[in-house]
């Protein structure tokens, strides 16, 4: 199925829209407490009802999904952007240096690393606002998330220095340097962009576990991880369907900003 | 004070009507691996489950009326005021792998715990002063044992004292001989504990028939509590002894009649200011949690209906102090719970100097007015109850910030470090105010707003210690009463804790667990495990 190309810039910046400035579009407070309207069904007034503490679902999803997903994004940047370096030093060098980075690289995979995000939760002063507290968060896993995706770089790496475009370019008298950056590296986009939307759905998952550790976003911030935790209770999945919400729209926009992206990569 | 034995069948002659002669087996489970199968180093919840059901103990408090019951001691008095007891032991005890049991097993199981090498947690409630606790073995049946000074309600605190052999220390299998109505026959590290019956247990029913009625009790080590709850309404195991609220609704929704709320327990949730003239916090904010009007304040402005009914959907009733309604002795039925009133609150306040300017509230001096409440992680009906509060107290224009932290580095900063505002935990006393010296007395280690100071901060501290000590070495219960009542009403006006609600114990239980009686006090359902049955 082909979009247009202007109804996905559209889609797009719908997405970025709705994401960067949710006042514009919700009016309620994603804190308000409605008490006597608690766990209500959808209304009117509220399109997916209400949470267990009488808060509106929908205005809360959209505040969610902006601070997830931005976030999440942000810390995948990051992530991938190490990755990229360190997969790319690896796999470009070989011999001895490859082995010794893939050694750190496995050490570091190996590291109990949720000791590390529960001493700097433990260490973080308690007056830090939950927007400081998420960013952190999320600036962690960018930092400690770029280990695994190192390992699919340098593999690629390595296959891209053996194939044919690159003898080509070798042939042809292409210096180190221009081997590395006009070659290789344009290369290596569809790889680092998957390790990059890949990174988005597990930085919002795993920033719902560390909820659990106190590390998360701190109430009464929404975030995708948080929402996705009511969906544990299976049961209450059930009997109010639309708490699968933060479910879909983590789904749909990856799906989209993907779709967007690489059809615009496809183009360009 | 002296005690005759009663047959306990008497309590249970209307309920035992069915009786299975079949083998059968009791499954539920334990949330944690137990730490120690040693009855006298328990610290765990899992592991005072295993003591529980294994241990003999010469004096039983029964959950359901309040009173403590002789078990293996056939009567006992306390004299001296409070600093002797004395027990004499039924006739033909044995412990589980049939070696007798005398009186000179209970004095070696009182001189272990007091050993300052094992480190009994145990051994506190039994330490009154310096000096040695003597035992007297005056025949096998009979033994008294002595304290250098007295202790307060001394016939409660065998509850917990489970004898073991002075003779044999391990059987074959590696586990210890026990006196109680089951004995450990399998164990297999995180996945499951078999108890089986042991064939010598003291008890009998009406009819003469041996307790217990269950041949084995099969114990799932299972964390994860919405399975363990998936489980019972599968029919897999058939009591739950602890249910949230959710799943106490959940399981409702399915069967009606498994589940039952007992009512408040004799736990509280309660939230304190951290009032330590040396915590590393703004001197401003040292300055309002020092002040009981302030404290008083944020009291009215907590709305605790909302809390109960949206945080444990009614399971839970507001709380007015340290002692829950449940416990029928000690209640001070003058106290009642501050009632929602943003008015009064407000009002409180502004006699305190503090004003409204746009919505924000600030002290004489301009400072706005905002803390943080921790609590530990993971813990949902925490985290919504301090949801309800921050808004709560947004109203009068204070900004809380909401921080969970794990359990670990929350203890490290509510008792070493003391860098915190405000904290929000549970509070889980016994039956008996003997157990919260630690907490009342301006020494104790756990008198959290201010922890171990060398002489009172204030007056009214002074008059908690007075009382506290009053109501320990009173031997008459009435005075005893009365001093605790006063520590309630200090506690009351002073407000050093607000006292938010008392969650209801919540439980479930299979149709087919025969002789169920479930208590607000731990264990709620198989307190009386030698009576439970399965019906066939």
């Amino acid at each position: 199925m082909k979009f247009p190309r202007k109804l996905r810039t559209w889609i797009l910046a719908a997405l970025l829209g709705v994401l960067c400035l949710p006042e514009i579009f919700i009016r309620g407070s994603y804190s308000e407490q409605h008490r006597e309207l608690v766990g209500a069904g959808p209304s009117a007034h509220f399109p997916l009802g209400t949470d267990d503490l009488g808060r509106d679902r929908f205005t809360r999803l959209v505040y969610a999904a902006r601070t997830s997903l931005l976030l999440a994004a942000a810390a995948a940047l990051l992530s991938s952007a190490i990755a990229a370096i360190v997969g790319c030093l690896a796999g470009w060098i070989g011999g001895w240096t490859e082995r010794l980075v893939i050694s750190g690289v496995d050490l570091f995979v190996s590291l109990p690393w949720l000791f590390a995000l529960l001493t700097v939760r433990a260490l973080l002063p308690l007056d830090v606002s939950p927007g400081a507290s998420v960013t952190i968060t999320f600036l962690m896993l960018g930092l400690l998330g770029w280990a695994v995706p190192s390992r699919v770089v340098r593999a690629r790496v390595r296959n891209n220095i053996a194939a044919e475009f690159m003898l080509q370019a070798r042939a042809s008298g292409a210096t180190p340097m221009r081997l590395l950056f006009r070659q290789l590296v344009p290369n290596m986009k569809p790889v680092l962009l998957a390790q990059f939307f890949l990174s988005i759905p597990i930085f919002v998952l795993t920033e719902a576990n560390l909820g659990v550790l106190g590390l998360g976003v701190a109430e009464p911030l929404p975030s995708l991880g948080s929402m996705l935790r009511e969906l544990q209770d299976y049961s209450s999945v059930t009997a109010h369907p639309y708490a699968i919400a933060p479910a879909v729209v983590l789904a749909v926009s990856v799906t989209i900003l993907q779709y967007v992206v690489s059809r615009r990569e496809a183009v360009s | 004070m002296k005690y005759t034995a009663v047959p306990i069948a008497f309590l249970f002659a209307l309920t035992a009507g069915e009786i299975p002669h079949t083998a059968s087996e009791l499954r539920f489970c334990l949330r944690a691996e137990p730490k120690t199968f040693d009855p006298l180093m328990v610290q765990d919840e899992p592991s005072e489950a295993i003591r529980y059901l294994t241990g003999g103990v010469l004096i039983r408090l029964n959950r359901r009326t309040q009173e403590l019951e002789p078990e293996l001691a056939a009567s006992w008095s306390v004299s001296e005021n409070g600093r002797r007891i004395d027990f004499k032991l039924r006739q033909s005890l044995r412990f589980s792998d049939g070696s007798p049991l005398t009186a000179a097993d209970v004095a070696y199981t009182i001189q272990r715990v007091m050993d300052p090498n094992l480190h009994s947690p145990l051994a506190d409630q039994f330490r009154s002063g310096s000096g040695p606790v003597e035992t007297r073995v005056t025949s096998p049946g009979e033994i008294s044992v002595h304290f250098p000074a007295p202790i307060s309600a001394l016939a409660l605190q065998f509850d917990e004292l489970a004898i073991e052999s002075h003779e044999t220390q391990r059987q074959a299998q590696g586990f210890r001989p026990v006196a109680g109505a089951f004995a450990i026959a399998e164990y297999k590290a995180g996945n499951y504990i078999l108890l089986r019956r042991n064939p010598y247990y003291w008890k009998h029913d009406t009819s003469g028939r041996s307790l217990p009625y269950l041949d084995t009790i099969h114990l799932d080590i299972q964390q994860n509590r919405d399975l363990e709850a998936l489980r019972f309404r599968r029919g897999e195991i058939d009591l739950i002894e602890k249910l949230d609220p959710e799943l106490y609704e959940r399981i409702a929704a399915d069967a009606p009649k498994s589940v039952v709320d007992t009512g408040p327990a004799l736990d509280a949730i309660v939230m304190w200011f951290n009032q330590n003239p040396a915590a590393p916090i703004p001197a401003t904010r040292k300055a309002w949690f020092s002040s009981s009007v302030f404290r008083r304040a944020i009291s009215y402005a907590v709305h605790r209906e909302d809390i109960c009914r949206i945080v444990y959907r009614g399971h839970a009733q507001p709380a007015a102090g340290p002692v829950s309604p449940s416990n029928h002795a000690w209640f001070d039925t003058s106290l009642k719970a501050d009632s929602f009133s943003a008015g009064k609150a407000l009002d409180l306040l502004k006699s305190d100097g503090f004003h409204q300017d746009g919505g924000v509230l600030y002290d004489r001096s301009g400072n706005a007015v905002q803390f943080s409440i921790v609590t530990n992680s993971g813990n949902k009906l925490h985290e919504r109850m301090l949801t309800l509060i921050q808004q709560d107290l947004a109203h009068l224009g204070i900004s809380v910030r909401i921080v969970t932290i794990d359990f670990p580095s929350l203890i490290e900063r509510i008792t070493r470090t003391f860098d915190y505002d405000a904290c929000l935990l549970p509070f889980s006393p016994g039956l008996d105010p003997s157990d919260q010296m630690n907490i009342w007395l301006s020494s104790g280690a756990n008198h959290q707003w201010n922890p171990r100071q060398t002489k009172p901060a204030t007056a009214w501290e002074a008059e908690l210690d007075r009382f506290m000590l009053l109501q320990a070495t009173a031997m008459d219960q009435k005075k005893r009463k009365e001093a605790f009542n006063r520590v309630q009403q200090i506690t009351h006006e002073e407000v050093p804790f607000i006292y938010l609600v008392h969650p209801n114990a919540l439980c479930a239980v299979s149709s087919r667990l025969r002789n169920a009686s479930p208590s607000l006090l731990r264990p709620h359902v198989f307190w009386n495990a030698e009576h439970l049955a399965i019906a066939p």
